[in-house]
């Protein structure tokens, strides 16, 4: 039974690693341009990260 | 002429500068798809002197330059992007800064926490469910489960609960209770019982629950968001890729201002083919305007200098010297911008029916709670049970599929309209939309096209003129070398303001224009028409009118079959409305209107108790549009008239009057359907949770179920409809 107070912790920890990501993902403006991404990666030379403000 | 004179343009005011003097630029570009119109923009912009890189937005259709210093000139980024062939046009650096959207982020953070505890919560309750149905798990097992559930569960439901708390607390402080107070209630309600329930060691907590009822109304409330954000920034976009800028004259230089930053006194240019930014006078030049956006007059009126002009007239033929008399918010009649007003006031009071469905919601569920926890202390459970029960009814209860059931449905035809090319300003235009019986046509650029088009002329003729036609900038001769097609220029032409344009045809000198500067007289000032001759030679008459759009009459016949009524009001003369009434098969019309009588005549049909649909595009039709009780313009419309429209359509059919109201009525049906169903689950749910026959397990399962069946029933249009 010990092994919850271990596990369960640790699968919490693994979600708010997802939660995080998620922000971080938002912020960093990567929902900016769902088309223009899907494009970007066509050509080698194009600015494939969002842009910063 | 025009070349010379952009040459000149200065379009500094757009440009945002940081204190190191860099330059942020940003142009809507329209007709970029893939990723080779991205490389082409980008590389050409680049490539300019002085510019330091161009990002473009593909969703959003934006470009935004950075520019390195004072050198590079954004019409130098206009006229790049155009010559690749792609529409451009600079967006007001003000607007764009204020597009941040902030409401969005918030509720997109919130949906995030709030999908995050539902799930992880799900890990110490379905074990939890477990022992419910006399499995190993219980006693301090099941305490546990539920202590660490709490720990998940109450930071994340009192996080994402916050835009509904903040809401029921503004909507209590006026008096009222709107959806997010049961809402809010049941929250905070459940979260109290299940800590109570907890530390008393009791069997039902529902700490699962909380969160999931919030995370499925979030739901709800984004996409209700995202619907009403894209609209409006859609018909932003739309409006400023016509917006004009007005070209201010100062000591001989004319610079490209913001039409808002017009003051009284100002000196503007308005070139041929651009409209008038705002009131004025003529100080100099000679032309013809078009005044059928403000009138739906189609004669064409001549102005010289000392001539009134009305902003949003069309110039047509001479370049014109004008002085502002009104910045452009007055430019609109004063009268007609106050009328437009009381039309937005009647039109506030509607109530939407996801309000009309909260009004008789509210009062019975918090009834029902607070005959539970009264009737059941008083029939002897006691006060713990009693509470917990009357929980149990407020979490039962949940009006989640209700907070669903309309946003589901109008976002799924909002998006199909969107792809049709109609915009939808709101969810409650839809439902609006749903509800008219009359349909009020304006005549002028919505049964017609708007714009002149050559009748009856033999093909020998037109190619006869069209060298001629081809070298002019006039929307008549723009006509009639449409006409013609693709062929030669002729040489040496000159063209004079306001009269025609002279040149060499095949070495034999031509004229085409007004009858007086062709050689002759007493042509008939009322026609649209342009006379042609070689000199010396037989003068050709050519008479243009104004096409009705090509499905009008088809469109009118579906509208008829719908059960509406249909009737024409214009501005314009008798003898043009009755022909085109004539034409696309209407029988009532009325012509000679103006804007005051459009609006009281709209007022007087809905005094009948009639809900009347207004379709126009003018300035005259504006107060109109805002009385009726919805409202549709076409793309090409003026901004008061979009402003007042809750529709807007692109493209050329006029069938997209009748998609909208289809596509309204049939989101109508849905979510009658969902409230229906609400109804039923909460006629069977309540008397359950009241009887104490819910346990967490099913209350779960109950209220995810319901959420499901009222999204999948809004998804179920969205199927059928593809499949028509």
């Amino acid at each position: 039974m010990n092994i919850v107070l271990f596990l369960a912790p640790f699968s919490i920890g693994l979600g708010a690693m997802g939660l995080f990501a998620f922000f971080w993902t938002m912020r960093s403006g990567q929902y900016e341009d769902p088309k223009g991404d899907a494009a970007r990666i066509l050509y080698d030379h194009l600015e494939d990260k969002p842009p910063q403000d | 002429m025009s070349q010379s004179l952009t040459l000149h343009r200065d379009l500094e005011a757009f440009v945002r500068r940081d204190e190191a003097g860099k330059g942020r630029l940003e142009l809507l570009v329209s007709g970029a798809r893939c990723a080779g119109c991205i490389n082409k923009i980008e590389k050409a912009v680049r490539e300019i002197p002085g510019v330091d890189a161009a990002r473009l937005n593909l969703t959003t259709g934006k470009l935004a330059v950075q520019l390195e210093g004072k050198e590079a000139d954004p019409e130098r980024v206009v006229e790049t992007v155009e010559a690749l062939g792609y529409r451009a046009c600079l967006f007001d650096p003000g607007e764009a800064a204020a597009a941040q959207d902030r409401e969005g982020r918030e509720l997109a953070v919130a949906l995030g926490v709030a999908g995050f505890g539902a799930g992880n919560v799900m890990m110490f309750t379905v074990p939890a469910w477990a022992g419910l149905f006399g499995q190993e798990l219980n006693g301090s097992t099941l305490t546990l489960m539920y202590w660490m559930a709490a720990i998940v569960a109450t930071p994340c439901a009192l996080f994402a609960g916050r835009p509904f708390f903040r809401s029921a607390w503004a909507s209590l402080k006026r008096g009222k209770a709107n959806m997010d107070v049961p809402i809010s209630i049941g929250v905070i309600l459940t979260l109290i019982v299940s800590f109570s329930e907890t530390i008393l060691r009791g069997q039902h907590a529902y700490f699962d629950a909380a969160v999931t009822l919030l995370f499925l109304l979030l739901i709800g409330r984004y996409l209700d968001h995202r619907l009403r954000a894209n609209a409006r920034s859609a018909a932003r976009d739309l409006l400023a890729l016509q917006t004009p800028v007005a070209m201010r004259l100062v000591d001989g230089v004319e610079q490209g201002i913001p039409v808002a930053e017009v003051k009284i006194g100002d000196c503007l240019v308005v070139a041929p083919g651009d409209r008038v930014p705002v009131d004025g006078l003529v100080e100099s030049g000679q032309s013809e305007l078009d005044n059928a956006m403000i009138t739906g007059e189609t004669a064409l009126a001549p102005v010289g200098a000392g001539a009134r002009l009305h902003a949003g007239a069309l110039n047509l033929s001479g370049r014109l010297v004008m002085t502002a008399t009104a910045r452009s918010e007055d430019s609109t009649v004063a009268a007609i911008a106050r009328l437009m007003e009381a039309g937005a006031q009647t039109r506030s009071a509607y109530v939407r029916l996801a309000d009309k469905a909260a009004a008789l919601y509210v009062p019975v569920v918090h009834t029902a709670a607070a005959l539970t926890f009264i009737g059941g202390w008083a029939l002897g459970l006691g006060p713990r049970e009693a509470l917990l029960r009357a929980a149990a009814v407020l979490i039962v209860t949940c009006p989640c599929a209700l907070g669903l059931a309309v946003p589901a449905v109008q976002i799924a035809a909002s998006s199909r309209l969107f792809r049709k090319g109609v915009l939808v300003k709101s969810g409650e235009a839809l439902e609006r939309l749903a509800e008219v019986d009359h349909v009020v046509f304006d005549k002028t650029g919505v049964l017609t096209e708007g714009r002149p088009r050559l009748i009856d002329a033999p093909a020998h003729v037109v190619a006869m003129a069209a060298p001629l036609a081809r070298a002019s900038r006039h929307p008549l001769a723009k006509a009639l070398a449409a006409e013609a097609g693709l062929g030669p220029v002729a040489a040496d032409c000159v063209e004079t303001a306001g009269q025609g344009v002279e040149g060499l045809i095949d070495g034999r000198r031509a004229r085409l224009g007004r009858a007086g500067f062709v050689g002759v007289t007493g042509g008939d000032a009322r026609e649209t028409e342009l006379w042609f001759g070689f000199e010396n030679d037989i003068k050709i008459r050519f008479v243009f009118e104004d096409q009705p759009r090509a499905d009008a009459a088809d469109t009118i016949a579906r509208l008829c079959r719908m059960g509406l009524s249909v009737e024409i009001l214009s501005g314009d003369l008798a003898g043009p409305v009755g022909d085109i009434a004539r034409e696309v098969g209407i029988a009532e019309w009325r012509a000679g209107l103006t804007p005051f009588d459009k609006a009281a005549i709209v007022d007087e049909v809905k005094a009948q108790g009639r809900k009347v649909l207004m379709v126009g595009d003018g300035l005259n039709d504006a107060a109109a549009l805002s009385k009726a009780h919805a409202s549709m313009a076409p793309g090409a419309a003026v901004d008061a008239a979009q402003n007042a429209a809750d529709l807007v359509f692109t493209g050329e059919g006029l069938g997209a009057v009748v998609e909208a109201i289809d596509t309204a009525r049939e989101a109508r049906r849905r979510a009658l359907e969902n409230f229906g169903f609400s109804a039923l689950y909460n006629l069977v749910a309540t008397p359950a949770a009241m009887f104490g026959l819910i346990n967490p397990f099913i209350a779960a399962l109950a209220m995810s179920g319901s959420s499901m069946v009222v999204l999948l029933n809004a998804a179920r249009p969205r199927i059928a409809w593809r499949r028509r």
